[in-house]
């Protein structure tokens, strides 16, 4: 039988299945942060179970940390809690633990794949739904509830009925400016917020082929957005060249054996799928949200749609903005680049690469927080944050951020910010805030001009 | 976790489409290392304005409502994985979401926390929300075993579609942990013959 890249690494992972039920997978690495854990931990320790696999977990602290002065405790009473309470789980039960200020740690989706950790044909999870990044490797990899941790924990495995399967090709040749973010703004836009429920997705066709590994992360990284529990994109040698090398990827005959494995990983020739989406390359702009999900994208240089229904009409009210009109020029005072889906050092080229030589507008706060501590230095040695701090934005320590405002990066209520991040939710980036998403590129041309611009047009 | 085989009560309506986990229980107020109190913070920012004063518009400090059973808009729950935002639901006293479309993480995590996600038909939840609205004390029965929400006083009701495994663990009242701790066998001769 014909099988889909999907198919073949669910088929590898199944332990056993129950009649007329769900299927015992079995999860090769499972992530794990101080937000999602705790009561994990504690169910655990209340029905007195161990630890099964703690070799197959590895944790670090991003959604709660702060990202300035992190060599000084924790201010926030309860946040120092909650890592306090990460450290010594993980202590007490054997786990790898990156904790804040370890050279390793960062946003957990941006340290697992360039740690290695990540690997392709394997099954992960963690208590995140964007954990559909490392999907990115030809991985299943899906969020899930802090009960499913626990029942990681204690079986390093998971009760699920196989999702459906769902494919989005895109072919062609993308536009000067249009990055991977735009790509899956762009499908978002088109399909929905639920249109990928039930579904595992597969992205296929030349845009995914000749997209970097950052690209395809950007990517996989929103599946969920559309509904979907994970993305997946083929392994291929850009995959093979990123996770070559690594700190815990397999080295030498060990990972060539591996390599030959992987190569059978991508979807046969003929292989079918539920449903399926075809898209032009050349029919992408760079997107802008509108409104308060994602599925609310345009085009830069389109105007927001009429609709008459009740919670579309709900949520302009929520952004402030009118049906029929255009988000250019409108006047922008904060922004942010950073969070799991734009945090990489591709991201932050691009940005330095636009911003190089100019100054931000006077009204504007620019953040920018790395992924991880390893971008952070690769910002620092490339020369970047130089270019940045020259232009008035101001680079930040890893973490989250004012992706979900658990610190104190947050946005004021009433603001606009334009957001590299994935949700642009109510109050998802402070109470109040107003969230557009966009691209790393649209953010800076945002930080610099002060409102949005058209960028297509200086780039063309 | 509890039991669960029918329930009657009062429902309240929250008729909104895509309501997301940010909302039903904002990042913010996740910083607890436990299970509780997150009740009193459910749909925070839509209770409550910015100095904590209840906002009276809102569905849940509407006099007229009161009941264990939420019925919501389309595409509910989606967004982030946080359980929490199940635990505010149950912490607040709900057992039942009726909706027509569940996100698929919010909907295990109800299942794994006793709360019983119905999906109707577009049509039938707007006969909820309109029976709500002639009468808000329309008392609803949500039967597990026949797989049926019903309008008492009418003859209106619907089956709901539940995975026939979840349906036990729900009756039961297991969860998910018992019957993977009871392969564990199956599990370690798993491991030491992986097919990758
Ligand atoms: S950066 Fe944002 S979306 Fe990504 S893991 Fe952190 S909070 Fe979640």
């Amino acid at each position: 039988m014909k099988k889909t890249l999907f198919d073949k690494v669910w088929d590898a992972h199944v332990v056993d299945t129950v009649k007329d039920g769900p299927q015992v997978l079995y999860i090769d690495k499972h992530l794990i942060h101080e937000v999602t854990s705790p009561q994990a931990f504690n169910e655990l320790v209340d029905r007195n179970i161990p630890i099964y696999r703690p070799d197959q977990i590895v944790a670090t602290a991003d959604h709660n940390t702060p990202t300035l002065d992190q060599h000084l405790p924790v201010k926030d009473e309860l946040s120092r809690r909650q890592l306090a309470q990460l450290s010594e789980n993980c202590n007490k039960n054997n786990i790898t633990l990156y904790e804040l200020g370890h050279k390793y740690n960062g946003i957990v989706h941006v340290m697992a794949p360039e740690l290695g950790i990540t690997q392709p044909g394997m099954t992960m999870v963690c208590g995140d739904s964007h954990t559909s990044t490392h999907g990115a490797f030809g991985t299943i990899a899906f969020g899930i509830g802090t009960s499913q941790v626990a029942q990681v924990f204690a079986s390093q495995c998971l009760l699920l009925s196989k999702p459906k399967s769902l494919r989005v090709t895109v072919n062609g040749t993308l536009k000067n400016g249009v990055l991977s973010k735009d790509v899956i703004l762009y499908i978002i836009s088109k399909l929905g917020t639920n249109s990928g429920t039930g579904y595992f997705c597969e992205y296929a066709g030349d845009v995914f082929e000749n997209m970097s590994m950052e690209g395809r992360m950007t990517v996989c990284n929103m599946s969920i957005e559309m509904g979907a529990r994970g993305g997946m994109i083929a392994p291929d040698d850009t995959t093979f060249e990123y996770v070559k090398n690594r700190e815990f990827t397999p080295k030498d005959a060990a990972f060539d054996a591996k390599v030959a494995y992987w190569r059978t990983l991508p979807t046969d020739d003929g292989a079918t799928f539920d449903k399926e989406y075809y898209f032009d390359a050349e029919d992408i702009e760079p997107m802008v949200t509108y409104g308060t999900n994602p599925g609310m994208g345009i085009k830069i240089s389109e105007t927001i749609p009429v609709d008459s229904d009740p919670s579309f009409k709900k949520s302009l009210e929520y952004m402030n903005f009118e049906a029929g009109t255009s988000l250019l020029d409108t006047p922008i005072n904060f922004v942010f680049i950073g969070s799991c889906t734009n945090s990489r050092i591709e991201d932050f080229r691009v940005a330095a690469d636009y911003v190089k030589g100019k100054q931000k507008a006077e009204n504007v706060t620019a953040w920018l927080v790395p992924g991880s501590k390893q971008v952070e230095s690769q910002i620092i040695e490339e020369g970047l944050k130089d270019v940045f701090t020259a232009a008035g934005f101001e680079l930040r320590q890893p973490g989250c951020s004012a992706c979900l405002a658990m610190n104190d990066d947050k946005i004021p209520q009433g603001e606009y910010c334009v957001s590299t991040s994935n949700r642009n939710f109510e109050g998802r980036q402070g109470q109040g805030s107003r969230t557009i998403l966009a691209s790393p590129l649209v953010a800076a041309a945002t930080a610099i001009e002060g409102k949005i611009i058209d960028i297509t047009k200086q780039l063309n | 976790m509890e039991k669960f085989t029918t329930h009657i009560s009062q429902a309240i309506p929250l008729n909104i489409a895509n309501v997301d986990t940010d909302q039903i229980i904002p990042a913010r107020f996740l910083k607890a290392t436990d299970k509780k109190g997150f009740g009193d913070n459910v749909f925070r920012d839509w209770r409550f304005d910015k100095l904590g004063n209840p906002n009276s518009e809102f569905t849940l400090n509407n006099a007229r409502y009161s009941g264990s059973i939420l019925i919501a808009g389309d595409n509910f729950g989606c967004g982030s994985s946080r359980e929490h935002a199940a635990w505010a639901l149950v912490g607040f006293g709900f057992k039942v979401i009726v909706s027509s479309f569940f996100a698929d993480i919010f909907k295990g995590n109800a299942l794994n926390n006793g709360l019983l996600p119905v999906q109707v038909s577009e049509g039938f939840l707007n006969a909820l929300f309109a029976a709500i609205d002639s009468d808000a004390s329309t008392l609803f029965e949500v039967n597990l075993e026949t797989q049926t929400i019903s309008i008492q006083g009418t003859d209106l009701s619907e089956g709901f579609e539940i995975d026939p495994y979840k349906k036990t663990c729900m009756i039961n009242g297991y969860d998910d942990i018992d019957y993977l701790l009871s392969k564990k066998e199956l599990i370690e001769a798993f491991e030491l013959q992986k097919p990758y």
